[in-house]
């Protein structure tokens, strides 16, 4: 009786010594990853609470109210108790329309990184794992998709659809944007495939789905994790881009690219920059901000790189 | 060797023809026909609908498809809306300022990122890598057309030093002039774009010194008593350039999307300027002949690229 009681607990003294000399988790990596890294954690705390912010604050805002020109109020100087970043040629307050263009810009770039990431992880999944003539097939779309014009193309089906918002042109947007992940996946997925743990769970009839989607996705997690961050900082550019040339959400729908594209006007460049310059610097903070905590995330996940554990 | 050029065309004819397709179904969505906006106001439905008729108009889009290519093969992309011209000539007009434009961004891309591939790849892990990658990162991670912006007020309006706007000054004569003023016109835009375009070139450069740096014909060479200047500039390099020097066709894609921002912001007189005013004239003949355009020369660009690495690095030619 005794005996067996003393090798209980051993077993929980060596399971419990086993947990703690194991690698941790990967998530476990990140968050100590940015907890030894100061600039991280603040980058990582100042876009979760900017981007709550402006959701929250444009709530507050009526934007039929705000896009309505007030000629009273033509180009007010910034930096007044009423107009603390100034108004633009319609009197039209710039702080209002940063709250919500930053509140589109990011909920449609956080919407296409979640499309278009789902369809290129899949994507890269299968054309990995089965590899042969369907990956040959699969890589002969993906060489297509890469050499069409996209930008070009989106401009045109925005103008057949007749009338879009910001919904259908996040699925217009996502139909051009997973090559980039599709590529990353499948190139891990291949070596992934070729390891003994799949071979030993197809050889014990673990369903297709079951090993791509349970077994070969969690390990490849971690890259991406660090894939869908950088893609969530190029993805704000794609829909400033659109809508800085005039293409992207329709008129009177106010997004970072529509307070850029203000610079267009000679004027409004060389004179009046608080209807432009704002909107500028806050892409250029966000996207650093974002891609760098991408970067905090890759160094988490190469164990010769990593900062929390040297 | 020729059996891989060869290989690697016959993939390209299916890309083309659905690429021309895509585009031709495009097109025919487009809002809009041929024929209200060239003809005399008083002319009837009935008349258009004739014309419409008599032109192909109401052919299964197949047929209309093949007289389109056939066409096409001909050099004829059918008449602006717009500018009542053949669109060839409004295009040729435009593409060599583009051309000319891709071309020393892509001269100086490679100049700047050539030398900081190499140097952080010389020092790796020290100061001057990281220095290098946080570059890469930063350049890599803001959107292109802002940067432009910010270039364009600070340089162009700010300080006054280059101009804002067309591609050669109006009161420049004489062949020397005209070409200066050209490169004058060129050179914020391209220095921009360089500027933001070098991380993938640096990235690859680093890796394949490092690599190079680590194999056994430098390692002979350094037992050989050969110094390390001497191994950088002849072993190492030539090895690790080689397959950047190919890349060049890659970047045609990029270069081309982004004249779409360049030409906008410096109201530079190129194809993409082009294609933003023909999509805001509603000039649909011309928007499909630039789609198409800039689809073909990305296409060609991949090709050659393809074509070059496989030549350099026999080891990824395409089955």
């Amino acid at each position: 009786m005794q005996e067996v009681e003393s090798k209980d607990i051993n077993l929980k003294k060596l399971e419990a010594e086993a947990k703690a000399n194991s690698t941790p988790s990967s998530f476990k990596l990140m968050f100590n990853e940015f907890k030894s890294d100061k600039m991280a954690m603040i980058s990582l705390i100042l876009v979760s609470l900017f981007i709550l912010y402006v959701i929250i604050a444009s709530f507050f805002i009526n934007t039929s109210n705000m896009m309505s020109t007030n000629i009273m109020n033509y180009f007010a100087k910034p930096f007044t108790p009423d107009f603390w970043l100034g108004a633009d040629a319609g009197g039209r307050s710039i702080a209002k329309q940063l709250i919500v263009g930053s509140r589109n810009s990011i909920l449609i770039a956080i919407g296409l990184t979640a499309i278009s990431s789902s369809v290129g992880i899949a994507y890269g999944l299968i054309s990995g794992y089965f590899g042969g003539i369907t990956d040959l097939a699969m890589q002969r779309v993906y060489d297509f998709m890469m050499i069409i014009p996209s930008f070009m193309i989106i401009i045109e089906i925005v103008n057949i659809i007749p009338s879009y918002n910001a919904i259908s042109l996040t699925l217009i947007l996502s139909m051009f944007y997973w090559m980039g992940t599709s590529r990353l996946i499948r190139a891990q997925t291949l070596s992934e495939s070729n390891k003994d743990y799949v071979q030993a769970s197809r050889a014990s009839g673990t369903s297709t789905l079951k090993i791509i989607f349970k077994q070969i996705m969690p390990n490849v997690s971690s890259l991406i994790i660090v894939d869908t961050t950088i893609s969530f900082a190029e993805n704000i550019g794609v829909e400033t881009g659109l809508s800085y040339l005039g293409f992207g959400l329709p008129m009177g729908t106010p997004s970072l690219g529509t307070l850029i594209a203000n610079a267009n006007d000679a004027d409004n460049i060389t004179t009046y920059w608080w209807t432009w310059l704002p909107a500028t610097i806050e892409i250029i903070v966000l996207c650093l901000a974002i891609s760098y905590i991408g970067a905090v995330l890759r160094r988490a996940t190469n164990a010769t790189q990593r900062r929390s554990t040297k | 060797m020729w059996k891989t050029i060869l290989r690697r065309l016959l993939i390209m004819i299916p890309e083309l023809i659905i690429l021309s397709v895509l585009v031709f179904i495009l097109s025919k969505q487009l809002p809009g026909d041929p024929f209200t906006g060239s003809i005399n106001p008083k002319a009837s439905m009935g008349q258009i609908h004739h014309l419409m008729k008599i032109n192909g108009l109401y052919d299964p889009w197949y047929q209309q498809y093949w007289h389109w290519v056939v066409h096409l093969l001909h050099g004829d992309l059918g008449n602006s809306y717009e500018y009542q011209e053949p669109v060839t000539a409004i295009i040729g007009s435009r593409a060599i300022n583009t051309f000319w434009l891709a071309l020393l961004t892509m001269i100086m891309t490679y100049a700047i990122g050539l030398p900081m591939g190499l140097y952080a790849g010389r020092h790796e892990g020290k100061l001057q890598d990281a220095l290098v990658r946080i570059y890469s990162y930063a350049t890599m991670s803001v959107p292109f057309f802002v940067v432009l912006v910010i270039g364009c007020w600070i340089f162009g309006y700010g300080l006054n030093i280059f101009p804002t706007s067309g591609s050669v000054a109006p009161n420049a004569t004489g062949f020397f002039p005209v070409l200066l003023s050209k490169f004058y016109h060129m050179i914020l835009p391209a220095t921009l774009g360089a500027l933001f375009a070098t991380s993938s070139i640096t990235q690859y450069l680093r890796s394949g010194v490092i690599d190079a740096k680590n194999s056994n014909y430098v390692k002979t060479a350094q037992a050989k008593g050969v110094s390390m200047n001497n191994i950088y500039k002849h072993h190492i390099m030539r090895n690790a350039m080689l397959p950047i020097a190919a890349f060049a066709g890659y970047s045609i894609t990029g270069l081309l999307g982004g004249s779409l921002f360049t030409e906008q912001i410096f109201s530079y007189p190129g194809m993409g300027l082009l294609f933003l005013n023909a999509v805001n004239f509603r000039d649909y003949t011309v928007m499909t002949a630039l789609v198409l355009l800039y689809g073909f020369l990305s296409l060609l660009g991949t090709l050659l690229s393809d074509i070059a690495l496989s030549i350099i690095d026999p080891r990824i030619r395409v089955e």
